[in-house]
Formats: C-alpha cells, sequence, structure tokens
C-alpha cells in the first residue's frame, strides 16, 4: 500500500512553566513511499523520526497536515482501524503470554464479518512463526527467549494480521552487533517476501543504508533529503547530511574558492568552476583520498590503522574542523611518512563545497 | 583457627544474634509460652499453678456459644470485606490511572483515610450511623427522607450491626490498596498498551488478559494481607460497639482472647489461650492455601 505524507506537523505542548513554549517534533513533513518499499528514517536521537512512525500508526494525532494509505485519508482514523503492524524497540510482548498466544493475540480482536474460526486463526499464526523462524518456540514465554528471538515473535504479531504498512521503531538497537546484522538481513528478507510496504525507524545510518530502497534523513523534525541510500551518500544535499552519513564519518575542512581554486589553508587542492570567490566548508569522503608522492593537501603524520583489505591513515591538518583526518586508502600502499608529512591528491567526485552560513551545498563542477 | 571460624559460619550467627534475640524473646518465647498455657488446665497466673494437662480447655472454648458467634463474624467479615475492598480498590485505581487532570489530587483524597486519626474517623461514623440526644444520625435522616423506617445501627438488629462494621473495615482498608494498586498500575510497562490498541485490542479484553495478569502479583499481596489483618480485627469493633462485645453479639476471635484475659468475665489465660492457638491455625491455613493458589496462578502467568 502507498503511503502519502503531507505537510505533518506535530508540536507537543510545553510543560511546566520553565518550558513552556511548544516543542515542534515533526514539521512540514512530506514524503511518498511507494507501494511495497522499504523506507528508513533517519537521524539523530530528537530529530522527530519516532515521533513521524507514531503519526502514521495513529498513536499521535497530528497538529496539522494529511496521511493517506494508498488512495485513504485516515489521518482522522484510530490506530486499529488503520490496518498497521507495529513492532516496538523494546519489542512490548505481553510477558504472561506464550510465544504462540502473543501472534495470536491480534487475531482474536477480530470481530464481526471479520472473525476467524479457531483452525484460521492457528494456521496464520503458524504461518507468520514459520517466516520468522520460530516455529519451534510456540510454547516458550518470552522472557525464556534471547532479544533476537524475542524481535522475530514481535515482528510475527504485527504481521499476523497482514497489515497494509509495517512499522518498525528501532527494532535492532537492542540486539548484539553479530545479531544485529543477521536482524537485518532476516527484515529485508521479510519485507520482501511480504511486499509489505515497510517504515523502519534508525538512528544507525550503516543499518538504514543497508538495507532501506530509500532514506529519510531527519533533523530537527525537518526533512534534509529524501533518495536512494547510495545517492544520498554520493550527493548530500547539506553538511548535516554529509556528515551523518557514512563510517569513518566525513572529513570536513574550512576552505576558500578563489579565483577558480579550492584552498583548504594555504594548500590549493582542486579547481572549482561555476561557484563564486567565496568561504566555504568542504567536505572530503575518507574514500576519496589518494596517497601521492606530489599530491597538493600535505598533513601532519598522526598513525596507521589497518583494517584488514584497507588502512586507514590518521592525520592533522590546520584547515579541518574534525580534530584528525582520517583516509582510507588499499592496503597495498605503502605509508611514507619519513619527514612527519604525508601528502594526497582528492577525487573531486568525493569532495563537496557547502555555503559556509547555511551549510547548504553548493553545486558547481570540481576538477584536478 | 581463623579458618574454623569462618567455615562453621559462627561469624554469620554473631551477625543474626540480635534480631534472634529480640524475636526469641518477644515472639517465639510468647508463642511456645501461649501454647503451653492451652494445654494447661485452670491456669492461674497470680498463683503460676494449674491443675493438669489436656485438651479441656480446646473443648471449653468451642463449645462456648460466644467463642463460636466470634468465630461466625469474623468470618463474615473477612468473606465480605476482602474480595470487596479489593475490587473497589481495583475499580478506584484504574480510575485514577485512566484520568490525567486532577490526578494528583484525587489520588491526595483517596489516601487521606490512610492518615486519618482513628478518633477522627470514628466521629465520622458516629455522626453517620449513632442516634443521639439530638439526631438519629445521617444515615437514618437519609432513610427518612426515602420514606425508610428507623434502623438502629449501633444497637439494633444484627445485620445492621455487620453492615456498618463491614462498611467501616472496607473504608478503612481502602487507601493502603489504593495506593499499593495504583503504583501496581503505573508500572505496566506503556507500551503493551499502545501495542494492544494498534492490534485493535478492546479496552475490556486489554484490562482482562494484560493489566490483571501484570498486576496480579499485587492484588495477591492484597488479598493475603487483607485475609489476615480482617481475622485480627478487633479495635475497630470496639471503636463502634464498646467493650461489651458479647453482649452486642459483635464479638471477634482476637475481642474474644481478650475478654478471655482482661474482661469483666476475664481471667482465664488457658481458654485465652486455646483461642488464640485456634486463631492462629485458622490464620495459618488459609495463608496457606492463598500462597498455594497464587503461586500457582503466578507460575501459571509465567509459564514455569
Amino acid at each position: 500500500m502507498k503511503v502519502v505524507l503531507q505537510n505533518l506537523t506535530k508540536k507537543f505542548p510545553g510543560r511546566g512553566k520553565k518550558n513552556a513554549g511548544e516543542v515542534t517534533a515533526v514539521s512540514d513533513l512530506t514524503f511518498e513511499i511507494p507501494d511495497g518499499e522499504l523506507v528508513g528514517l533517519l537521524g539523530p536521537s530528537g530529530c522527530g523520526k519516532s515521533t513521524a512512525l507514531n503519526l502514521i500508526s495513529g498513536l499521535l494525532k497530528p497538529t496539522a497536515g494529511r496521511i493517506f494509505f494508498g488512495e485513504d485519508d485516515i489521518t482522522d482514523l484510530p490506530p486499529e482501524n488503520r490496518g498497521v503492524g507495529l513492532v516496538f524497540q523494546n519489542y512490548a510482548l505481553y510477558p504472561h503470554l506464550t510465544v504462540k498466544q502473543n501472534i495470536l493475540f491480534p487475531l482474536q480482536n477480530l470481530k464481526g464479518k471479520d472473525k476467524l474460526s479457531r483452525a484460521v486463526m492457528l494456521s496464520k499464526t503458524n504461518e507468520a512463526a514459520r517466516l520468522v523462524q520460530i516455529d519451534e518456540l510456540m510454547d516458550r514465554k518470552p522472557g525464556e527467549l534471547s532479544g533476537g528471538q524475542q524481535q522475530r515473535v514481535a515482528i510475527a504479531r504485527a504481521l499476523v494480521k497482514m497489515p497494509g504498512v509495517l512499522l518498525l521503531d528501532e527494532p535492532l538497537s537492542n540486539l548484539d552487533a553479530r545479531l544485529r546484522l543477521q536482524t537485518r538481513e532476516e527484515i529485508r528478507r521479510i519485507q520482501r517476501e511480504t511486499g509489505i510496504t515497510t517504515v523502519f525507524v534508525t538512528h544507525d545510518q550503516e543499518e538504514a543504508m543497508s538495507i532501506s530502497d530509500r532514506i529519510v534523513v531527519m533533523k530537527e523534525g525537518v526533512v534534509q533529503q529524501i533518495g536512494k541510500p547510495q545517492a544520498v551518500y554520493d550527493d548530500p544535499a547539506n553538511l548535516f547530511v554529509a556528515r551523518f552519513l557514512g563510517t569513518p564519518p566525513i572529513n570536513v575542512f574550512a576552505g576558500q574558492c578563489r579565483g577558480g581554486r579550492l584552498y583548504l589553508g594555504e594548500d590549493a587542492v582542486l579547481g572549482v568552476s561555476g561557484i563564486a570567490d567565496q568561504e566555504v566548508y568542504v567536505g572530503v569522503r575518507p574514500e576519496g583520498f589518494v596517497l601521492c608522492e606530489t599530491g597538493s593537501l600535505s598533513c601532519e603524520f598522526g598513525s596507521v590503522e589497518v583494517m584488514g583489505r584497507d588502512i586507514s591513515v590518521v592525520s592533522r591538518h590546520g584547515a579541518s574542523l574534525n580534530p584528525t583526518v582520517r583516509s582510507i586508502i588499499s592496503a597495498e600502499n605503502r605509508v611514507d611518512a619519513k619527514d612527519g608529512t604525508v601528502r594526497f591528491s582528492l577525487k573531486p567526485q568525493k569532495v563537496f563545497l557547502f555555503r559556509k552560513e547555511t551549510e547548504e551545498r553548493l553545486y558547481g563542477e570540481i576538477t584536478e | 583457627m581463623k579458618k574454623r571460624w569462618r567455615d562453621s559460619g559462627l561469624k554469620g550467627w554473631l551477625y543474626l544474634l540480635p534480631a534472634i534475640l529480640f524475636l526469641g524473646v518477644f515472639m517465639v518465647y510468647p508463642l511456645v509460652d501461649v501454647f503451653v498455657y492451652s494445654f494447661e488446665e485452670g491456669y492461674n497466673s497470680a498463683s503460676q499453678t494449674h491443675f493438669g494437662i489436656g485438651a479441656y480447655n480446646y473443648a471449653y472454648v468451642l463449645h462456648d456459644p460466644y467463642f463460636l458467634q466470634a468465630v461466625r463474624n469474623t468470618f463474615l467479615l473477612v468473606i465480605i470485606t476482602v474480595p470487596l475492598s479489593t475490587v473497589i480498590a481495583l475499580l478506584i485505581s484504574v480510575g485514577l490511572n485512566a484520568i490525567r487532570p486532577l490526578r494528583n489530587l484525587f489520588q491526595t483524597i483517596y489516601f487521606l483515610p490512610y492518615v486519618t486519626n482513628t478518633l477522627a474517623v470514628g466521629l465520622v461514623f458516629m455522626i453517620l450511623f449513632k442516634k443521639t440526644a439530638y439526631s438519629d444520625g445521617l444515615i437514618n435522616l437519609l432513610l427518612a427522607w426515602f420514606g425508610g423506617g428507623f434502623v438502629d445501627f449501633i444497637d439494633g438488629p444484627y445485620w445492621a450491626k455487620m453492615f456498618v462494621l463491614c462498611l467501616y473495615t472496607i473504608w478503612v482498608v481502602m487507601p493502603f490498596k489504593i495506593l499499593i494498586l495504583t503504583s501496581a498500575l503505573a508500572s505496566v510497562n506503556p507500551q503493551l498498551y499502545q501495542a494492544a490498541r494498534v492490534d485493535g485490542t478492546p479496552a475490556l479484553r486489554i484490562f482482562m488478559r494484560i493489566t490483571l495478569p501484570m498486576i496480579s502479583p499485587m492484588i495477591f499481596y492484597l488479598v493475603i494481607t487483607g485475609f489476615i489483618g480482617a481475622f485480627k480485627a478487633y479495635s475497630d469493633v470496639v471503636a463502634l460497639f464498646g467493650t461489651d462485645l458479647n453482649a452486642a453479639e459483635m464479638n471477634t476471635i482476637v475481642g474474644y482472647v481478650y475478654d478471655m484475659l482482661y474482661g469483666d468475665s476475664g481471667g482465664y489465660p488457658s481458654y485465652a489461650s486455646a483461642a488464640a492457638i485456634l486463631l492462629f491455625a485458622i490464620v495459618l491455613t488459609i495463608t496457606c492455601i492463598n500462597l498455594l493458589v497464587s503461586n500457582r496462578n503466578r507460575n501459571h502467568l509465567q509459564g514455569r
């Protein structure tokens, strides 16, 4: 089912005398999720992504704006009439019920013409359990399951009614690193198999990039950029998005466009055209550095971190806003830092310019 | 030497000693003593003598119509007030939990009786029920308003007195139960309710299938302590009906024990001891049954 958010705004009333002002959690949110896609809502904590999810689920009422499922305006419908499945960060399984009873629970709520026979309910429950591969744990209580297993039960419970939209609120944040990797692939597989339109909230950019068809980057309630993960990474709309995506994070320098050249401090590193002379922020992806004896960017050598396939060169540069400049280069390179400096040349397509005042992207042509 | 000290656990006993001493002197010794008295026939506390050893004290107490009356009253009180007060407290707590504005105010109001002086409470009940030279009591005024006849709640028929006693008991235990239940309700993970709402669960089903099981340990706790408290009822009865409870047909088991020791017809420590041991046996049995039921329920809830 297609999901459309139109100018969605949510304001919370201030609390007490100290914070009397309203808090705008989500501001003018507009985007469309095509049928069957998995969309990652991404942003730092407090950016309004969970609020946006709760607006879609109906647990919160928007202050302004409309929500459509398909062609239907469901803004004023209560959550139970929206046909959504919701998975909570800490699963919210009913601790006193078995796995089977937990998954059955939503089906037993159906009344009137939707009421199912016991046999149909059981077969649907088994089907959902098989989908998330917990059919051997049906008689256990949630307390006897690992975090990953509980997560699967929560997903099965959300899926058993075959909702039009599946909402996942930070579903992986309570799992350890290895399980997180495994479960996110699992979520992707389940989503593909069922074809349910899915919204996934996370603060982990790697997680969002790896499984989403499309990501929505948010900051302080405002959408910063929407697009395919790779496209957003390769073409960030502003400094915030550039900084938020990518591990290790992007290197940011204070730079200058002067006479068709881009300067980082005193190093003229690249040529620019189509951008007026001005002070700029320069973002350079770690993989945008090339070790080069005659390179134009000269940094004070710090250390080398070996990561197997790649090595990471940590160095310092006067114009860098980060304490260190981190570059990732192929492990075949030898780092030669006899005199305490390393020299790099930069790949133009990995360098982004941002207006100093607004931190918005400056589009121009960058050349070697 | 040092090692043996630690191995034998003597140090642990040393730490336990003060508590054991106090419990022993003020709890265990009197209990054993009472048990011994209850088998000593015709014990006289002044001369410290008795005629013989046997079960006569028990036989006497069990055939004493006043004791049987006291047992009947106590059981009635327990059976009526414990379930009723728990259910009403649960309803009020759920209501308190559901309202947002003025919740603190209402919580304070419902808790006030807990910190109110017993004398003040007694006074209020007197105004409500007692016939004085000036009025027949507020409840009787109301009854007259609706065309009912006069009922003497303090010196009148048995059921009227039992009604007042039960009402008083329920009212007195209510604040504590509400306090416990509201905090139990507040500790239920709100996401469980959100999950249930998204799944379209009707309110009654949420209450029966989620709320009740989640707070059931606290309900069991209240039932058990409620049973014990009601079995030990005495001072409330005195406050309402005076000290001559046998004449008023409103005696309780604890009241009977007290009367046997110190009352106008008192001076029989052997009979008092036998009655006390019988009460102990009753409370022990009921508590064991309660624990068994609650354990089975808890295991059922947690699937062990």
